[in-house]
């Protein structure tokens, strides 16, 4: 018989603090890049290319931040940033959520064919569209604009695929309920379906918003003008141009860019990890 | 209340936006893009139409395989590392003794939802020849210092692993997801049979997790098909062209060369690859599905 502590045998104990201590090192290691890019962030060049390297190099030097702020318009890209991401997640909430509330629950005529064709669009790789996208936003001068950047954004089966499915479980009985008392189809869908699918939409929201704001090859393909640049388009000039700058001061800029979106992170953690688990969501 | 049949037709003007919408950036652009890869576009004179020209093209340019090749190399360095990582690290944040295993899953996971192009600056800098913390920790062990991203053979490796890193997580949220749709009582059964935790392993949980393993490697396969931002900002497809991938070379030809016509037909074919490895794989694991039932 194995001797045991507190009726779990040692050697198990054993095996499990390894486990414990080697995948949370591990995790650990994973934070690396953002700790280096915070702290390359806050010092000299000097000690930037310092041997031996250190982890904190003191005095902080907090100047970099509005220095790197100063160097390219970066109030300029986040702004932009932030444009283009809030109305694509308004926008494609709204119009999503309207479709999802269409399919879920009316029967109209060619209704089922409607929705599996608008499945199958969801095989077509984005790359495949990219050109003539680009053409298209040319034609209707939308190239270097807002528009342009937002409205082929609000397009996409998944989120109704998504949202409809979740509409799907929403009791018939609510709604003709509130048709006897009067209510009209917009109120029945703002008043009642909307409020009874927001953890759905929440997390569909969430995950919108990031990918607009990370997007990347989307705004390369539609931005001419440095003044349209979004945020990860302006780190992509900085880094091909970084021969002439310093390394703190670039790392600030990363940081312009990665830190909104890890303090939103830890804010709506479960939002994240839930709706992975919800439907395989990024998919 | 109004007649069902009358209420219906709302339906439609629930949806007509996002239709439109779909059709418009979706539908068309995909039927276009087809129509594009027969002719000879620069996105200025009308476009010329040159039947399979560009189709031949494709076959005679040492590019496209080489390109192929590439993608190929880094679908086969990224996808397995990281099944391979993400189902242990997963198989350890299942168990109940784990201490601070959600904190510890938003770790693993939060590296994917920063924006790969800063990470990426971010990992050229980690990554320096000269003054990276990666060779500086090197030279420190005794090593000598690589040049992760400028030597021809490291390169690919190098973007492979830090996509690795940036996306790792996400197969960890999705394999917890399987382990937690096994039922205790299956693993429970196979231990009261006698069978070590290795067979329990082999025999139970490795196969109920099949479905998760299949959408995993088909969404790695087509992920992979479309690297594109780690390369543009790390390496621009240098050094030597060992980091130039398909997806690089065909924005290249549409937006460096503009010849629309020939990267249309090249995203055809991107298309029809993608395709033909999802379906090859569903056919495999379907199989391997059915001789465990």
């Amino acid at each position: 018989m194995a001797v045991r502590a507190r009726g779990v045998p040692i050697a198990t104990k054993f095996g499990r603090g390894a486990t414990w201590t080697v995948v949370t090192m591990m995790g650990l290691a994973m934070l690396v890049p953002f700790l280096w890019m915070i702290m390359t962030s806050l010092r000299t060049d000097a000690e930037a290319f310092a041997w031996p390297p250190r982890m904190i190099s003191w005095p902080l030097r907090w100047e970099n931040y509005p220095e790197a702020w100063k160097i390219a318009p970066f109030g300029r890209f986040f702004l932009n940033s932030l444009i283009v991401s809030v109305c694509v997640t308004a926008g494609s909430l709204t119009v999503n959520s309207l479709a999802a509330f269409g399919f879920a629950k009316y029967e109209f005529r060619g209704r089922n064919a409607l929705f599996l064709g608008l499945l199958a669009t969801l095989m077509i790789p984005s790359q495949v569209t990219m050109i003539p996208s680009f053409l298209l936003l040319k034609q209707l001068a939308w190239l270097d604009t807002y528009t342009g950047l937002i409205v082929p954004g609000l397009a996409g089966a998944f989120g109704i695929f998504f949202l409809r499915q979740y509409m799907l479980t929403i009791p018939d009985d609510y709604l003709d309920a509130a048709r006897m008392d009067g209510a009209s189809e917009y109120r029945i869908f703002g008043q009642i379906v909307v409020p009874l699918a927001k953890p759905a939409i929440a997390t569909l929201g969430v995950f919108t918003f990031l990918g607009a704001w990370n997007d990347f090859l989307g705004p390369l393909i539609v931005v001419k003008s440095d003044d349209m640049r979004t945020l990860p388009l302006a780190i992509s000039a900085l880094s091909a141009g970084h021969y002439v700058m310093s390394w703190p001061l670039l790392m600030a800029g990363a940081s312009f860019v990665v830190i909104p979106v890890l303090i939103v992170y830890f804010l709506a953690q479960r939002y994240f990890v839930d709706g992975i688990a919800l439907g395989g969501l990024k998919g | 209340m109004k007649p069902r049949r009358v209420r219906n037709a709302w339906g439609w003007e629930f949806i007509a936006p996002a239709l439109l919408l779909v059709t418009l950036f979706v539908i068309v652009p995909c039927f276009w893009g087809i129509g594009l890869s027969f002719t000879q576009f620069d996105g200025i004179a009308p476009a010329n139409f040159v039947g399979i020209e560009n189709y031949a093209r494709l076959k005679d340019d040492p590019l496209i395989l080489s390109t192929l090749v590439n993608t190929a190399f880094y679908v086969l360095l990224t996808l397995p590392t990281g099944l391979v990582l993400s189902l242990a690290i997963a198989m350890a944040l299942h168990q109940k003794w784990f201490r601070g295993r959600s904190w510890v899953r938003a770790i693993y996971f939060l590296p994917n939802v920063t924006s790969l192009a800063a990470v990426a600056f971010v990992w050229e800098w980690l990554l320096n020849p000269e003054y990276g913390l990666i060779n500086a920790g090197l030279r420190g062990l005794g090593f000598k210092a690589l040049g992760w991203l400028s030597d021809p053979t490291l390169a690919m490796p190098t973007v492979a692993a830090v996509s690795v890193w940036h996306g790792v997580g996400f197969s960890v949220l999705i394999y917890l997801a399987g382990l937690r749709s096994i039922p205790e009582e299956v693993h429970e059964a196979a231990r009261i049979d006698g069978a070590s935790s290795w067979q329990c392993f082999r025999n139970v949980t490795w196969p109920l997790l099949t479905p998760t393993t299949m959408f995993l490697t088909i969404m790695g396969v087509i992920g992979g098909f479309q690297v594109f931002q780690s390369v543009y900002i790390m390496t621009g497809g240098g050094p030597l062209d060992r980091t130039r991938v398909y997806l690089y070379y065909l924005w290249q030809s549409a937006f460096q060369n503009l010849d629309f016509g020939y990267a249309s037909a090249m995203s055809v074919l991107l298309f029809g690859i993608v395709m033909t490895l999802t379906i090859l794989q569903r056919r495999y694991y379907n199989r391997r599905l059915q001789t465990w039932q």
